[in-house]
């Protein structure tokens, strides 16, 4: 039962975060400010979600060469600018993350 | 709750409070915000599908994640007059929700049989992902501006509880953004 009531409420929450604004969408005029201010969402939230991924461990920041999510975000960095190319860049990027804990 | 909720990074936090025992109203709770930034992403949708009915906007609004996002919101930035991007969004969404099931399942049924599997690091193909998604946003001041922005804030707010500090970093990250490209250019032209 309790299962099932977070599952309803994840749901809920969910769906009620990404469906209310499509709904409205053909009545709603939003202001240009709002408009101007979404090209910068997606970079600043995955940067947001990213970079304490790769640079805290625990409690800490780990700023060292032996954490393997730094060189392999680095690699990943790199092979991005090089390439230009998604795919290659997150199988590459992994392959030296994963080298990387292999090694140390 | 893969098949109903379908939002990855809220449901991993999810299990892990579960597993610490938290209420459920605090996983609920954390789960909504955790996902707000989808909040931001149905209003960058909403130029795009405002033309659309409301079965597809139910639709496209359940399989809404930050993959499908990005791919569809590039298709529907490139310059052609196609009236039928949405059918392209609507794939990507079918996809992602599709392999999303498979590994899951697959989670489910091999995952005790394999030792210390989440030790393996498979999580960092979300990191290399998101790093490779947004970098090709990097191309004027005002960008970098906020990725700098939003990834400094994310570490000095990391230990505000329930991933808020995701939302106070994002939230930096684009007013500065904002700010910048209104000081730079006078009168602040939006960029397609």
């Amino acid at each position: 039962m309790a299962e099932f009531q977070l599952i309803t409420g994840m749901v809920l929450v969910t769906f009620l975060v990404r469906y209310p604004l499509l709904a409205v969408s053909g009545r709603v005029k939003l202001p240009p400010r709002l408009l101007q201010a979404l090209n910068y969402v997606p970079p600043a939230v995955l940067t947001a979600i990213v970079v304490p991924i790769v640079l805290v461990e625990g409690d800490h920041l780990w700023l060292g060469l032996g954490n393997p999510r730094l060189v392999g975000a680095i690699a990943t960095v790199g092979i991005s600018l090089w390439k230009k190319n998604l795919l290659l860049t997150i199988v590459a990027g992994m392959g030296v993350f994963l080298l990387w804990k292999a090694m140390f | 709750m893969s098949a109903c909720v379908f939002a990855g990074s809220s449901q991993f936090i999810a299990l892990g409070l579960l597993g610490a025992g938290s209420p459920l109203g605090i996983i609920v709770l954390t789960t909504w915000v955790v996902n707000l930034r989808h909040l931001l992403y149905s209003v960058g949708l909403v130029p795009h599908l405002k033309t659309q009915n409301q079965i597809w906007k139910v639709a496209l609004g359940f399989w809404l994640t930050d993959e499908t996002f990005m791919v569809a919101i590039q298709r529907y930035r490139q310059p052609d007059a196609s009236p039928y991007k949405h059918w392209f969004h609507l794939g990507s969404a079918i996809a992602m929700y599709s392999s999303w099931q498979l590994s899951t399942l697959l989670g489910l049924t091999l995952g005790q049989t394999l030792p210390n599997a989440a030790a393996w690091g498979l999580d960092f193909a979300m990191v290399a992902t998101f790093i490779g998604m947004t970098l090709p946003y990097l191309t004027n001041r005002p960008m970098v501006a906020t990725v700098v922005v939003s990834g400094a804030m994310a570490l000095l707010a990391r230990s505000l509880p329930h991933q808020l500090g995701l939302m106070v970093a994002a939230i930096a990250g684009i007013i500065t953004g904002v700010l910048v490209e209104n000081r730079t250019e006078p009168g602040g032209q939006t960029h397609g």
